[in-house]
């Protein structure tokens, strides 16, 4: 008989830390692919498990091996049908084929595919943009829920017993045993005290002290076969995990397409606005994303279009602004949704038309927006120059004013990503207040 | 029992009731019929999911953490997710008691021909064959992992992930050049001995003072015979040229830490563990396959396994013989399990019903009808490369219609050198036969020289056999670790094993990181 041992029920995850101490390892080719993934998928899709595949480059694990370009070597291969000794067999291109088949297995291991887990993709999304830890874990924590009161049960753990539920059946269950209460058996036990102390009276009541003492005895017995509280009696509390009542978000993408915007410029908008977007899903159910492009005149496109598509033109901003101002009334009535608004621009502006942006916010957008964010992607080396002075273009200036007034108006020059977070700083210290709103 | 209760099992669902009196039905055959000679068993039931563990980290119950495991479970867990590749039903570890793991998701009749397999099949071996006798400790590897495992642990958590990470890459890169392939590696010295080396050491770390660093050097100049003599002294202890560079590294390193020696111990004993299974492949598939088909098929013709459950069990043995020839595109190279299956059925063949050529070429073996005892004494005292010189028949060269391409690397052809005729047969045993011997295939690296009181250059040599020079860039990474681990300049020539002729020389010193 040999020794059985089921392991199943050991625990799992042995691997969890040389996986861990892997991606660790893994970091950097890493990085690299979850950005590409972010420059060209879509923004609702950085929120997910990714599927990456790995290089083998900067975990290769070397030793010293065969080269297998160079020497004498001998096949022994079977399934001969028509070769005779002798014969020679051309070498395909690049090695490959017949002369290539003692190369062994280790080859298929260079470049090979896993899945990321959510967490793990948000890890190294997050990692230059610095934002605080804080920040971090809200946005990775997927659905608040609330523990909410949800009738009784009969099982439970004993903190959260209901005493008055518990009694009450106690109460009835007494009741419907007819459990002798102890006011009973001491009227009972006066009684029998009472003939006993009557003088002579053990005789004369012999006949009924005997009948009292056998009812006493039955209803003491009863009383302690029906106990006071029973298991069947307890009621617990019950509590239901219920998710905090989220209401609808639309948010607008703005964004500048004219020949100004390059790839890096294009590729820090898109940052920008997958973190407002994440910032976003964590607090409403619901998030539509509307996709406004414009050069002298703006139109809603599709999210491919909006990152990819060329259009040639001036630029007129303020384009832009009527038609999210277009959209919301047709689609996204102020009342029902949570306006978000994202505008991304190199700051460029034909000229006059800067205050006319600034108007249009003042007098009608801005009352509509929950945030309103504007981000003006400069030059690294323009930041010397701009930094943090009023200066700059005929928008900024004109924004600043609006920024001035509207609190939920923000509004940055940013050049890498680690100045994207700032925008959103507000937006999160606003946060306790926000949650309140149903 | 009735006839029809005779049957071990009747459904393919398995309870350990089952598993057990079938476990003692196949015992019977094995031990008494084919007269194996194993470990107790001990068989563990796991999850797919314990099984993939149990794959990244090398086949061994208890590891010690790296990321290279968790690499390779990334890997092993996307095939298995994917549906590309299926798990092993079992997996069997090389130690007393032998542990054989078995998946939950086999069927009774899969679990009934994974027992016959490994713990009747892979066990024998593992006691018997010399290799595992003599290189293998069995009963010491389960404590020693353990310790091994928890030593790690330790160092991380004094030293630091990163440093302990880095001396294990170094390591592992190595690995291939840990073991001792000419003489027998020392015997793992047993636990308490191990415990009161280590307490020595930490008591030496302990009661370390700097300040004997700080004392004038003793007249370490004014006598340089004394040097010298030290220095033959020290060369001559060196006891070069060294065949196992961890060894070495180990045992001279100069700049190395005591608990960085010990890992360097670690890997090395791990390697050379596994140093006997790399070597008999053939031999070990070959057995266990050959036991479990003769026991499932004594266990059939007895009644004790219904139809439809042979029937199952024959199309998975069938599954795992399968030898898909050169041009196929499944071709892997050749089958461990088919060609070490077919040649134990040829020598049984040979022994009971043997032809004019077997007679010939066989004459010690050929009918003398007794293929028990051959075929133990065959899985007793060979290696696959002695194995294959000494069994492979005419007639199994014809079955897998075999034959031999040379490839030289500056022709733009292979050569098919040898077929399955008359005159090809010797050529193409000693092909196969060598390529199953390490000793040929892996790059022979060896410690030549050291300068411990000059520069300290190390100086290795690879002694190149026809003409098969190190793929580069991996042999300049794996320098890389070595000079990581020795702390001064390496260097590398290749030097022709017959010729003598040094056809490449490289050195850390050129190597830019």
């Amino acid at each position: 008989m040999p020794n059985f041992i089921d392991r199943r029920l050991n625990p799992k995850d042995k691997s969890l830390g040389n996986r861990q101490r892997f991606l660790k390892r893994a970091r950097e080719e890493l990085k690299r692919t979850i950005k590409e993934r972010v420059k060209s998928g879509k923004i609702a899709d950085v929120d997910a498990e990714q599927n990456v595949s790995m290089p083998a480059r900067g975990v290769n694990e070397p030793a010293f091996q065969p080269d297998s370009n160079s020497g004498e070597r001998r096949h022994v291969l079977p399934g001969n049908r028509e070769f005779a000794a002798g014969d020679r067999i051309p070498k395909r291109g690049g090695g490959g084929g017949a002369g290539n088949a003692g190369a062994g297995t280790g080859q298929s291991e260079d470049e090979f595919q896993f899945v990321l887990s959510r967490e793990e993709v948000l890890d190294l999304f997050f990692e230059d943009l610095e934002l605080p830890d804080m920040v971090k874990l809200n946005l990775k924590e997927s659905v608040t829920f609330k523990r909410r009161r949800a009738g009784f049960s009969a099982s439970g753990s004993p903190t959260n017993i209901n005493v008055g539920r518990t009694m009450r059946n106690s109460y009835g269950r007494r009741i419907a045993l007819r459990r002798p209460s102890r006011r009973e058996i001491e009227a009972l036990a006066d009684e029998i005290a009472r003939l006993e102390t009557e003088p002579g009276g053990r005789n004369k009541h012999r006949q009924r002290l005997e009948e009292l003492r056998q009812t006493l005895d039955s209803l003491e017995r009863r009383r302690r076969r029906i106990p006071y509280v029973d298991p069947v009696d307890i009621r617990f509390n019950r509590f239901e995990p219920q998710p905090l009542p989220n209401a609808s978000a639309v948010m607008f993408c703005l964004m500048d397409v004219s020949a100004s915007m390059g790839e890096r410029e294009k590729d820090l908008a898109k940052r920008f606005f997958v973190l407002l977007h994440l910032f976003l899903k964590r607090r409403y159910e619901r998030i539509d994303i509307v996709f406004i492009r414009h050069t002298d005149e703006a139109g809603e496109v599709d999210e491919n279009t909006f990152f990819y598509s060329k259009q040639s033109g001036g630029t007129v901003v303020s384009t832009a602004l009527e038609e999210m101002l277009r959209v919301i009334r047709e689609r996204y009535p102020a009342n029902e949704w949570n306006i978000y608004a994202a505008q991304a621009s190199d700051g460029e502006n034909i000229s006059g038309d800067s205050e006319r942006c600034a108007s249009l916010l003042h007098d009608e957008l801005m009352g509509l927006c929950q945030y309103y964010a504007y981000v003006e992607i400069i030059d690294e080396r323009e930041t010397e120059i701009f930094g943090t002075t009023d200066n700059g273009t005929s928008l900024w200036r004109a924004y600043r004013i609006v920024d001035g007034e509207w609190p939920n108006f923000q509004m940055t020059r940013i050049a890498k990503p680690a100045d994207i977070y700032p925008v959103f700083r507000k937006l999160f210290g606003k946060q306790p207040e926000m949650q309140l709103r149903k | 029992m009735g006839t029809a209760s005779n049957l071990l099992f009747q459904s393919s669902d398995w309870n350990f009731e089952t598993l057990a009196h079938t476990y003692d039905a196949i015992e019977e055959i094995a031990l008494g019929d084919l007269g194996l000679d194993v470990y107790p068993n001990q068989l563990e039931i796991i999850s797919s999911e314990q099984m993939l563990d149990a794959y990244s980290s090398v086949g061994m119950p208890l590891m010690y953490q790296h990321w290279s495991f968790g690499k390779r479970f990334v890997f092993e867990d996307h095939l298995y997710r994917r549906g590309r590749r299926g798990l092993a039903y079992e997996l069997v570890i090389n130690s007393n008691p032998c542990i054989t793991y078995l998946m939950e998701e086999n069927t009774m009749a899969m679990q009934a021909l994974v027992t016959a397999h490994a713990a009747f099949g892979h066990n024998h071996f593992f006691k018997n064959n010399y290799l595992f006798r003599q290189w293998t400790d069995a009963t010491a590897i389960l404590s020693y992992m353990d310790f091994a495992k928890k030593y790690i642990a330790k160092c991380e958590e004094r030293h630091g992930t990163p440093a302990v990470e880095a001396i294990l890459d170094s390591a592992h890169a190595l690995m291939e050049q840990g073991v001792f392939r000419y003489r027998r590696p020392p015997r793992l010295s047993s636990e308490k001995e191990r415990e009161r080396m280590r307490e020595r050491l930490e008591y030496e770390e302990q009661t370390y003072s700097d300040l004997w660093r700080t004392l004038p050097p003793s007249g370490e100049n004014n006598d340089p015979t004394q040097l010298e003599k030290e220095l033959a002294e020290r060369k001559k202890s060196l006891n070069l040229p060294e065949e196992n560079l961890l060894y070495f590294l180990e045992k001279t390193s100069l700049i190395l830490e005591p608990w960085q020696r010990e890992i360097l111990r670690i890997v090395r004993v791990i390697a050379q563990y596994f140093y006997p299974q790399r070597q008999t492949k053939v031999m070990n598939e070959g057995c266990a396959t050959f036991v479990h088909y003769t026991i499932m098929n004594k266990l059939f013709d007895q009644g004790k396994i219904s139809e439809g459950a042979m029937l199952e069990i024959l199309q998975s043995h069938t599954n795992v013989v399968f030898q898909p020839g050169f041009d196929d595109p499944r071709f892997p190279g050749i089958n461990p399990y088919a060609l070490g299956f077919a040649m134990m059925q040829d020598i049984e063949r040979i022994c009971v019903a043997p032809t004019a050529e077997d007679r010939d070429w066989f004459p010690d073996i050929a009918g003398t009808g007794n293929w028990r005892e051959t075929l133990l004494d065959a899985w007793a005292n060979h290696r696959d490369e002695s194995f294959i010189l000494q069994f492979l028949s005419p007639a199994l060269i014809r079955k897998f219609r075999l034959f031999l391409l040379t490839d030289e690397a500056d022709d733009n052809f292979c050569e098919v050198a040898s077929i399955h005729n008359e005159r090809g047969y010797e050529a193409l045993r000693g092909a196969l036969a060598r390529s199953y011997d390490i000793g040929v295939n892996q790059p022979d690296i060896q410690v030549m020289d050291v300068d411990l009181l000059g520069d300290r250059h190390l100086r290795l040599q690879h002694n190149v056999k026809d003409g098969v020079l190190l793929e580069e860039n991996s042999r300049d990474s794996t320098l890389r670790h070595v000079r990581h681990l020795w702390g001064y300049e390496v260097s590398l020539a290749g030097v022709d094993a017959e010729t003598g002729e040094t056809l490449y020389e490289c050195s850390t010193e050129e190597l830019s990181d």
